[in-house]
């Protein structure tokens, strides 16, 4: 028939266009393939769930997901770069701005992998304020990663209560150190500034007002069938693949494997503390939530042990070199003076060495690998960035499900632009 | 026993209906906010007017004003007859809800309703059904595989959904022997038997046709088809200025119609308790004659009418911004092998009942 035959031709022409260009362009219409009907979905740079820039490739069969194609790269910053330029204590700006969610601890790693390299032994006081401010980042990120996955579900008023409750720790951060969401917290050698009595009563307010929001919101969400419906089984992975990709944090952990930084290589006094690793067992979706939500329970003991026992003393190193002099002596002390003018001019120059030193980030094993060359600057720096390597096994975890589906698990994964792409 | 009501009255109550329906849709806009602001511990809109109120007004006008937008490859004509029909639907539902009973000035007696049509529950199933259309057209050709999802899913829930309720109502129409809405008002309302709303009579069936009010509609828990998270916009994703207006308008009349099918059949309508004992005592203690009686106790049986439907609207806006949504194929498993059997079984139940002797 001549419709067939048209049919036939037309498919020809499209078939060798692709061969002609194999890289179609994804933004380019439709081409159906006759033999499946199979339409081509793209789950955008721009698209409501997506948090952050990053773009999928979807190949669908109606609605369910035959194969995808991510593609990162939209926020990419160039950090590792830019670093080599800085001196050191401006690359804590950098770090800052990787997981924007939960930036304290950013900070704070990188803080003590030049300690590392410097060989600088931080005192005791500020390695528990660090714990705090830690803990407290990790729990926002919870936060904001718990509560996205209620969002994309379709119940919004869950996030909004978690919100305000981040509203209260944005508060306590601006006391101590100025910012909101980049914090830039804590110096080489320990903290900027001391813990102060408003930004202790701030915490002990939000200590004992939020476990009661924390409860609503599990209430709401932990049993709700309509929510079990929708992430129970979906985007599951499990243990021995999540080990071969090289997942870490939350998501490892809810596959069933219990390797927590924190616990295998302790830093900055966590082995002072009393806190268990919550471990899922199917590392589906579900898994996911209820890890992240124990895992803020865990972390509100771990405050709550660290601030009943904050020790006395100073609250940095004793390091003239990185560590900024006290402004009174800059303007009395000729040796202040120096210091002040060559850290701030960045004329110092670090110590020869290569080190690695790894933090327990919101997402998982948050790693900076510094090749110092004796100049002002590092002469390579690398973030390992647990998004970076667990996004490659999200394609993994949605074929086969539908496009609904994909979503959850995009949010559950806690895919945070700014550290997929740095 | 229904009187021939004068036309020259009832055309003005057609057209109050008409405006009153498009009134209530337009403050259901600012009600939703103002719900989800309580819902989420903050304010709603405040700024336009005393407390918000001239909101929707803004909004209108927003939308008159904005640019006609079509996206390259859209069929201009469907593009723009996709949001009419939507409307039109919505609003010829209205058209047969008793919202009142009778209501006499002289030797004029008409209903407080648009048209009294002895099928009326046919009218408001069948026209329902015809809404969409509405959203299946305009999705279809926005010319974007969002857009087309999200009307594949709309349609898909709505047949779906019909099936269920229709089931419902086929129990209501066993108890009540009637199509009539009026008809099945007035069987709620014995004199001295006030408690006989048929929700005591049809709980499961309320229960059934409840969920399939939510699916009818578009709401959350099944509200896919215009899901931002997942498809942007669904089937609303390409439009703008006031052919968005009028979906999003047409699915908060629909949300009023049936909250008011859903009082009319199993709260009683514009009844309430002690209104013949009310009425008898106007007459009897105050001497009052019976037209002027009737007259009153019609006015607030509407107000306890609208009452309800406001308080039907709340649980539908509350239950939004509290629960997730489901998913396609799992919101298809609850309409047609839970629901389905339950309606079934409530119209099998029902049949007992009444063979029994006790409905």
């Amino acid at each position: 028939m001549a419709v067939n035959d048209t049919l036939e031709s037309t498919h020809k022409i499209i078939e060798s266009a692709r061969e002609q260009q194999p890289n179609l362009n994804p933004l380019a219409p439709t081409v159906n393939d006759f033999n499946q009907e199979l339409t081509t979905l793209n789950l955008g740079p721009t698209h409501p769930a997506t948090h952050g820039i990053f773009q999928n490739i979807l190949q669908m069969d109606g609605e369910r997901i035959i194969s995808g194609v991510p593609t990162i790269g939209y926020i990419h910053r160039a950090f590792e770069k830019i670093a080599e330029r800085r001196p050191f204590y401006q690359i804590t700006t950098l770090t800052d701005r990787m997981n924007y969610c939960s930036s304290p601890i950013n900070n704070f790693g990188w803080h003590m992998t030049v300690e590392k390299l410097l060989g600088v032994e931080v005192p005791k006081r500020a390695q528990y304020i660090r714990v705090i401010m830690m803990e407290l980042a990790r729990i926002t990120d919870h936060l904001i990663c718990n509560g996205i996955l209620g969002v994309d579900t379709g119940a919004f008023t869950g996030f909004l209560y978690l919100m305000d409750e981040r509203e209260k720790v944005y508060e306590i951060y601006e006391e101590l150190c100025g910012a909101r969401l980049t914090t830039n917290m804590g110096r080489v050698g320990g903290m900027e500034r001391d813990l102060s009595d408003v930004a202790i009563a701030k915490l002990r307010a939000w200590l004992k007002s939020f476990p009661a929001v924390m409860r609503e919101f599990e209430a709401m969400f932990n049993r709700n069938r309509i929510f079990m419906d929708r992430i129970v089984d979906v985007g599951a992975i499990s243990a021995e693949r999540a080990l071969n990709y090289g997942f870490t944090g939350p998501n490892l952990r809810a596959a069933g494997v219990d390797y927590d930084v924190r616990v295998m290589n302790p830093y900055s006094s966590y082995q002072d503390f009393d806190f268990e690793i919550p471990v899922g067992t199917k590392g589906d979706t579900y898994d996911r939530f209820m890890v992240r939500n124990e895992e803020i329970w865990q972390s509100l003991r771990i405050i709550n042990q660290a601030l009943e026992n904050l020790p006395q003393g100073p609250y940095h190193a004793d390091a003239p070199h990185f560590y900024l002099p006290p402004k009174q002596a800059v303007y009395q002390n000729m040796e202040a003076l120096i210091y002040h003018f060559k850290i701030v001019m960045g004329e110092i120059d670090a110590p020869v060495g290569e080190v690695y030193h790894s933090v327990e980030g919101g997402n998982g094993e948050l790693g900076f690998y510094l090749v110092s060359d004796g100049g002002r600057t590092p002469y390579r720096l690398h973030f390992r960035r647990p998004c970076f390597i667990y996004y490659q096994a999200y394609t993994e975890m949605v074929v086969g499900q539908t496009l609904s589906d994909a979503i959850v698990t995009l949010s559950s994964m806690n895919v945070i632009a700014g550290e997929l792409d740095a | 026993m229904i009187e021939l009501p004068a036309l020259g009255w009832q055309s003005i109550v057609i057209f109050v209906v008409f405006a009153l329906s498009l009134l209530i849709a337009t403050y259901c806009t600012y009600a939703e906010r103002v719900i989800a602001a309580f819902l989420q511990d903050r304010v709603g809109p405040d700024r336009a007017g005393p407390y918000g109120l001239a909101q929707p007004l803004a909004d209108a006008v927003k939308m008159f004003t904005k640019e006609e937008f079509f996206p390259g490859g859209a069929n201009k004509a469907l593009f723009v007859f996709g949001p009419c029909l939507a409307m039109i639907t919505a609003l010829m539902s209205s058209a047969v809800i008793p919202f009142g009973n009778i209501m006499n000035f002289g030797n004029n007696l008409f209903f407080l309703q648009g048209i009294e049509v002895n099928i009326g529950m046919l009218w408001v199933f069948g026209v329902v059904s015809l809404g969409v259309y509405g959203v299946m057209i305009g999705g279809w050709a926005s010319n974007n595989k969002f857009s087309l999802l999200g009307a594949i899913r709309a349609a898909s829930q709505n047949i779906s959904y019909e099936l269920a309720m229709g089931m419902a109502l086929i129990a209501v129409l066993m108890i009540s022997g009637t199509l009539s809405l009026r008809e099945i008002t007035l069987q709620q309302s014995a004199p001295g038997e006030w408690y006989m709303w048929n929700i005591v009579k049809q709980p499961l069936g309320f229960l059934i046709f409840l969920v399939c009010a939510f699916a009818e509609t578009n709401r959350t828990p099944f509200d896919l088809p215009e899901c931002e998270t997942e498809l942007v916009g669904g089937y609303h994703t390409e439009y703008s200025s006031m052919k968005l207006g009028l979906y999003l308008f047409s699915e908060y009349v629909n949300i009023f119609v049936v909250s008011a099918v859903m009082s009319v059949l199993y709260f009683g309508g514009f009844n309430f308790p002690f209104q013949y004992e009310l009425r008898d005592w106007f007459v009897s203690s105050q001497g009052w004659e019976l037209a002027s009686a009737q007259n009153l106790i019609t006015l607030l049986g509407t107000v306890g009418l609208f009452l309800k439907i406001f308080a039907f609207i709340f649980f539908f806006m509350w239950i939004r911004w509290t629960l997730p949504r489901f998913r396609y194929d799992q919101l298809m498993r609850l309409g047609w092998t839970i629901l389905i059997p339950l309606a079934v079984f409530n119209i099998v139940l029902t049949g007992g009942l009444i063979l029994a002797g006790v409905i």
